[in-house]
Parts: C-alpha cells; sequence; structure tokens
C-alpha cells in the first residue's frame, strides 16, 4: 500500500467533483486529500488527489478515474518530479507568556502569524504534507484551538509534457 | 418552438422510433409535443420496465433505446432498469421530467435528485438548465450512449425547460467533446503480439463475453475461428456469439456453465478473452486463467482490462475493428490435437440429469422448444433457475439469446421481449420466465394488448422461487425460508383477463406437439410448464 499524487483537468461542469468522489467512495477508494480549482482556461478545473492503495488498485483508480466522461487527462505528479504544496491554518492557545515561543517556532518554518487576540494567534503554514506535519508535532506543548489544512496542490516540474493549461 | 418540441425533433434525428414510459406532470410537456411527431410512444405498466422494454430494442436493433418518465417516483423507479443496462452494458437515453427549475431543492411534491441518485449507474447524466442546450445535449447522450463501451445516460428536464420557448433548432451533425473519446482501433504492435502468440500456441481458445455482440462483431469472430480452426466458448452474455452447434464452439463458462468449457478454458495455453469482463459467474478463479497460459484480453473499455485479472497481453478497442484486422494477417496455426481432445471432452463430460417423469422436464422442454424456434428468433431469458437452464439447453441457430448476466434483474424477460418484437416485428420473440419473475412483469400483458406486441411467453412454474430454494437446499440444509409462492394467480384466468391465449403442459407428453401449435399462433400466448419443485439446475 502506498500513496499516489493524480492531477486531473476536468471540464468545469456543475457536478464534476461529486462524480469524482463519488467513483472513489462507491469502489472504495481511498482519498486522502482533493483540491480543485479552476485553471486559467475556466473551461477547465485542475483537481490534485492524493490516494494510497496496492499497485493494482492504483492502476484501477487511474482508469476509473479515466473513464468518467468530464475527465480530459490524468497524470501521476510522482515527488521526484513535482512540486507539491499544502496550506495550513493553525488557531493556537498562547497567552501574552507564550507568544514569543510559538514566534520562534513560526519563524524557523517560515511560516506567518496572519491574526493576534489577547490569548491566541492563527498561523498560516505553506509547505509540503512533511513540514506540516513537522510543525504540527512542534506546536506539542500548546494547545491547538483550531486547524485547517487544504490537501495538497501540485504542478510537475519542467515544462516539458505540459499538455494543457 | 419549445424545449419539449426541440426534445422531440432530437429523438426524430437521431432514428427514434419507440419510446417507453409512464408521464406524470413534469414529463407532460413532451408528452404533449410528441403526438405531433411520428414516433411512438408505449404506455409500460411500471417504469423500471420502460427501461427493460428499451434495453431489448436496442440489443436487438442495435440503436439506442429511449424511455421517457416523470420526476420523482417516475425517475426512482426507472433506476433498477437503468442499473440493469449499466451492468449488462446496453446503450440507452432516459429522460425524466423534473420538476420546475426554480423549485429544485426544495423538497415539492415528486422532486427527487435523480441525476445524483442514478450517478453509479450511468454512463453520464444532464440536467439541463437551458432549453437552448437540448440540442448538444441530446445529440452527446446518444453518442455517449452507443460508443465505446456502451451504456445508459440520463438526461432530466424541468418542466420550465421543456416550457420554455427556444427560437431555432439546429441539430448539431457533430459532438464536440473535449473529454470523451472513446478508442475503438485496437494498437496495431498489440496486434502483431496476439498473431504472434496464436501462431506458437498449442492450445489456443477465445472466451466471448457481451461485447462481442455489443460491437456486432459475432460474424467476423465467426470467420477468424473458421479460418484458424480456433475454439470458442463464451460467457452468458456471450451466448448467440457462436451459433450453438457450431463445431468451434465449446459451450458457456462459468459456475453454471458446461464443465467441459471450463476445463477446456483452463487447459489452454493461450486465452483470448474478448469483451467479457472476467466477472465472478463466468470467471470463479481469475488465477486460473493466468496460470501456465498467456492472457490476451481485448476491451474497448481499458479499466476492464487488468481490474480482475492481468493480462499479458492487453489490447484495447472495439472488437470488430479487432477481429478485422487480425483477419487481415497472414498466420498458420497448427492444434487440430487440440480440437480432438476438446471434442472428446464435450462428448464425455455432458451433465445428465434425471428429470421426474410426472412433470415436464425443463431442460428437454427448452431443447424441443429453440430446435422448434425460427432459425433468427429472439430467445430472452429471465432470471432465476429458468436463466440457467435456458442458457444451458436454449440452442441459438442464428438468433439472439438476451437476458441480464450482469446485474440478474428478475423480470427483465417479458418487458425486454416487448421491446424486442417491436425492435423486429418479423421475428419470433419467445419470452422465458419462472413464475416469480413472471409476476415480477405481469403487469405488461396489459401493455401487449394494448398496443398489439404478439410476444410468446413461456412460465417453468415450480411454485417456489426455485434459484433461492436450491440455495437454501445446499446451504441451508433445506430450511426453506420466504421461497414459496403458492398465493400465486391461476394463469388461465389470468390469461383470459388479458385476453390472452393459455396452454398449460404438465408433462412432457405432447409437448412437440404443444410447441408447435404454440409457436404458430400469431398472437401473444402465455405457456405454463409445470415442473418439478424440487428440481436443482
Amino acid at each position: 500500500m502506498h500513496k499516489k499524487v493524480l492531477q486531473l483537468l476536468v471540464d468545469n461542469t456543475s457536478g464534476v467533483l461529486s462524480r469524482i468522489s463519488g467513483l472513489f467512495s462507491r469502489r472504495g477508494y481511498n482519498i486522502e486529500s482533493i483540491t480543485a480549482g479552476v485553471t486559467a482556461d475556466p473551461r477547465y478545473t485542475r483537481i490534485t488527489i492524493v490516494t494510497s492503495g496496492d499497485d493494482e488498485i492504483l492502476d484501477q483508480i487511474e482508469k476509473q478515474v479515466a473513464k468518467l466522461v468530464d475527465v480530459r487527462d490524468i497524470k501521476e505528479l510522482k515527488p521526484n518530479e513535482s512540486v507539491y504544496r499544502e496550506l495550513a491554518m493553525i488557531k493556537v492557545k498562547a497567552s501574552p507568556d507564550e507568544r514569543q515561543g510559538v514566534i520562534s517556532v513560526v519563524d524557523i518554518f517560515r511560516a506567518k502569524i496572519v491574526d493576534v487576540s489577547k490569548d491566541g494567534l492563527i498561523i498560516e503554514l505553506t509547505g509540503n504534507q512533511d513540514k506540516i506535519d513537522a510543525f504540527i508535532s512542534l506546536l506539542d506543548g500548546y494547545e491547538i484551538l483550531e486547524l485547517a489544512r487544504t490537501g495538497i496542490a501540485g504542478l510537475g516540474r519542467g515544462t516539458e509534457n505540459v499538455t494543457y493549461l | 418552438m419549445i424545449g419539449a418540441d426541440a426534445i422531440v425533433k432530437c429523438l426524430e434525428e437521431e432514428g427514434v422510433e419507440y419510446v417507453f414510459g409512464y408521464p406524470g406532470v413534469a414529463i407532460c410537456p413532451f408528452y404533449n409535443s410528441i403526438l405531433d411527431s411520428d414516433i411512438k410512444t408505449i404506455l409500460i405498466r411500471t417504469e423500471q420496465n420502460a427501461a427493460h422494454a428499451a434495453s431489448g430494442l436496442a440489443r436487438v436493433s442495435g440503436k439506442v433505446g429511449v424511455c421517457a418518465v416523470t420526476s420523482g417516483p417516475g425517475a426512482t423507479n426507472v433506476i433498477t432498469g437503468i442499473a440493469t443496462a449499466f451492468a449488462d452494458s446496453i446503450p440507452l437515453v432516459c429522460i425524466t421530467g423534473q420538476v420546475n427549475s426554480e423549485l429544485i431543492g426544495s423538497d415539492v411534491f415528486q422532486e427527487a435528485d435523480i441525476t445524483g441518485a442514478v450517478e453509479s449507474f450511468v454512463k453520464y447524466s444532464y440536467l439541463v438548465k437551458d432549453a437552448k442546450e437540448i440540442p448538444r445535449i441530446f445529440k452527446e447522450a446518444f453518442y455517449i450512449a452507443n460508443s465505446g463501451r456502451k451504456g445508459p445516460v440520463l438526461i432530466d428536464v424541468p418542466i420550465d425547460i421543456q416550457r420554455a420557448k427556444i427560437k431555432e433548432f439546429h441539430y448539431p451533425e457533430t459532438v464536440n467533446l473535449r473529454t470523451y473519446k472513446p478508442t475503438i482501433k485496437g494498437h496495431a504492435v498489440q496486434i502483431k503480439k496476439v498473431i504472434g502468440e496464436l501462431s506458437k500456441a498449442k492450445r489456443p481458445i477465445i472466451c466471448a463475453g457481451g461485447g462481442v455482440l455489443l460491437s456486432d462483431a459475432q460474424h467476423i469472430l465467426r470467420s477468424f475461428v473458421e479460418e484458424h480452426r480456433i475454439p470458442v466458448v463464451s460467457t452468458m452474455m456471450g451466448i448467440g456469439v457462436m451459433p450453438t452447434h457450431h463445431p468451434m464452439y465449446y459451450g458457456m463458462v462459468g459456475n453454471n456453465g458446461k464443465p467441459y468449457a471450463n476445463r477446456a478454458m483452463n487447459e489452454s495455453d493461450l486465452l483470448i478473452m474478448v469483451g467479457a469482463r472476467v466477472a465472478d459467474r463466468a470467471i470463479s478463479q481469475p488465477d486460473l486463467i493466468t496460470e501456465n497460459k498467456v492472457l490476451v484480453h481485448i476491451d474497448v473499455d481499458p479499466a476492464e482490462i487488468g481490474k480482475n485479472v492481468g493480462a499479458s497481453i492487453p489490447l484495447v478497442g472495439d472488437a470488430k475493428h479487432i477481429f478485422e484486422d487480425l483477419l487481415e494477417e497472414k498466420m498458420v496455426c497448427e492444434h487440430e490435437e487440440w480440437i480432438t481432445t476438446l471434442d472428446q471432452y464435450r462428448e464425455t463430460m455432458g451433465k445428465k440429469r434425471n428429470p421426474n417423469p410426472d412433470y415436464v422436464d425443463p431442460a428437454e422442454f427448452i431443447r424441443f422448444l429453440s430446435e422448434q424456434m425460427q432459425d433468427d428468433a429472439v430467445y430472452v431469458a429471465d432470471v432465476g433457475q429458468n436463466q440457467i437452464w435456458s442458457c444451458s439447453y436454449h440452442i441459438v441457430k442464428d438468433g439472439r439469446f438476451l437476458t441480464t448476466g450482469g446485474m440478474g434483474t428478475m423480470g427483465y424477460s417479458i418487458p425486454a421481449a416487448m421491446g424486442a418484437k417491436l425492435a423486429c416485428p418479423d421475428r419470433q420473440v419467445v419470452a422465458v420466465c419462472g413464475d416469480g419473475s413472471f409476476q415480477m412483469s405481469m403487469m405488461e400483458l396489459a401493455t401487449m394488448r394494448q398496443f398489439h406486441v404478439p410476444v410468446k411467453i413461456i412460465v417453468l412454474k415450480n411454485t417456489y422461487l426455485g434459484m433461492v430454494r436450491e440455495f437454501q437446499h445446499y446451504n441451508y440444509q433445506d430450511n426453506y425460508s420466504v421461497v414459496d409462492l403458492s398465493g400465486s394467480p391461476d394463469l388461465e384466468k389470468l390469461a383470459m383477463a388479458y385476453d390472452m391465449k393459455f396452454m398449460r403442459l404438465l408433462t412432457m407428453d405432447g409437448v412437440e406437439e404443444a410447441i408447435h401449435s404454440f409457436l404458430a399462433e400469431d398472437e401473444s400466448v402465455l405457456m405454463e410448464c409445470v415442473i418439478d419443485p424440487m428440481d436443482l439446475v
């Protein structure tokens, strides 16, 4: 069982996301994260899906997804040939005394503090999933009040094999 | 012109002859517009059967079957029929009425999210939001339904869209689908590889599935196997690819198939699966068909290749095109010894039945029936023990054998037979069902009577849900639970109620004469054959 990042280019029709997520749920495939957004050409949406399974299952996932009428293209974003990014927002409880400690972790990770209140702050962090996981584990001593992660978006490196927008 | 007129014009452009359906308020504009057309409407008695009838029509005509039902319960009732067509890859376009666009999502009377509900059973679905889009959507829907791996497409049309005025109607000549491009022609390199393997093979065999019939490739496949003397077995959906008595045909595989067919497949050194899904009923142990052999898997749907079993040579494309290409290649095959072995298996491994002489023996009955049926007759088998007997004993000459092998929906045979009969009125069409499956569709006797669809119906009556009873016999020590059908109607009186001819057979006495007069009738006939309630397939 291993992880695979798939990039899809799909027709920007209503219901396309539910068609894709519905396919995953009814065939029992895993979705670790899914992100979607319109491309430079508004007719298309780019979707990045992180999934996991055995080789045969991963192969089936690609084929079954490719079969959907709305899907124009599907390709794997291989780790060494692609860039992945995820955005996380973390609301941490921090009294004025604790604040400095949080800020030092934020600085090391080149994260940003986007909101401060009397007893807490919101941190914004962009990076690959490992970086975000590491950051969260370093906040161990603090109380995390809320956490929002976007799931990863990714692109292949270089300008070769760019078949679409 | 309004949206509903445009829908009817689209159907005319597609050459649709029949629409099967059931009206309701939300589809009334459509059914009003269709009055001005030559397209004939068939009022089916429950929506599920509208899809089955469209399926029967599609399967014998090669055209897309069309049904049209209303919103809410009309739409949800048709789902089983759509799911059946999906499992069997039958091209349908199903039009559903929908409540007013502005009311969608507010749970008004007879509202159902049908595009959401059928998502997993359709090849594609549309919710029409602008009447101007109707021509494009219908053009695409017919194309999607009947190309690549065929299947049902649903178009949900809100009533205000059906009523909306549109200025002009222009039916597109071509579809412009950016994302949907099925592979039709097989890859030349892969085709050469198949030829290479066939020339080397000592024990080649082809296993033909329903996909061969869907691409109308049965004739070219027969030419190919006759030219190179390659044995053929089939799945349930592939029955009819080869005439039953063709010397190169070795029967249906699977747990309800012929033992010699399974043995032939397992002992082969080259297996060519074509248009078959390698599904559990046909291939219960996928590892057996890869052991010590080369597996070629031909399918128009790339996702089927490698889904249940890994193929040595995957070949994506339409069966007809691929066999045309294969037939053009020069090749020398040497495997007469293998054919002799298979002939021996076929001689010696037949199943022996022990029929009870007090009843009609369904096996012998079906054999007599199919011997007397015309060469190009359409035989529609339902689901249950009757289906297995039909698969095992019906003799296909040059006709068609229709059944639902994928979904196994009881009640399929009568509506599907009606659709088939309407598509080809000159051919004999016989539906063979059990007393359970008959009662799931017996309301359609009214449709047959109203629209003069002279389908012949055989009911193999054992007063049990026989297939489940048989399962309980083997797996639950004869503890029969909820399988007794003793409340069933007297079929003679039922036939009388529908003004239908009736015949009853109690034993095998006079069976051939009875079948003769049954088939000789121009009108519909209902024939009841009383079989041993304890009989096993």
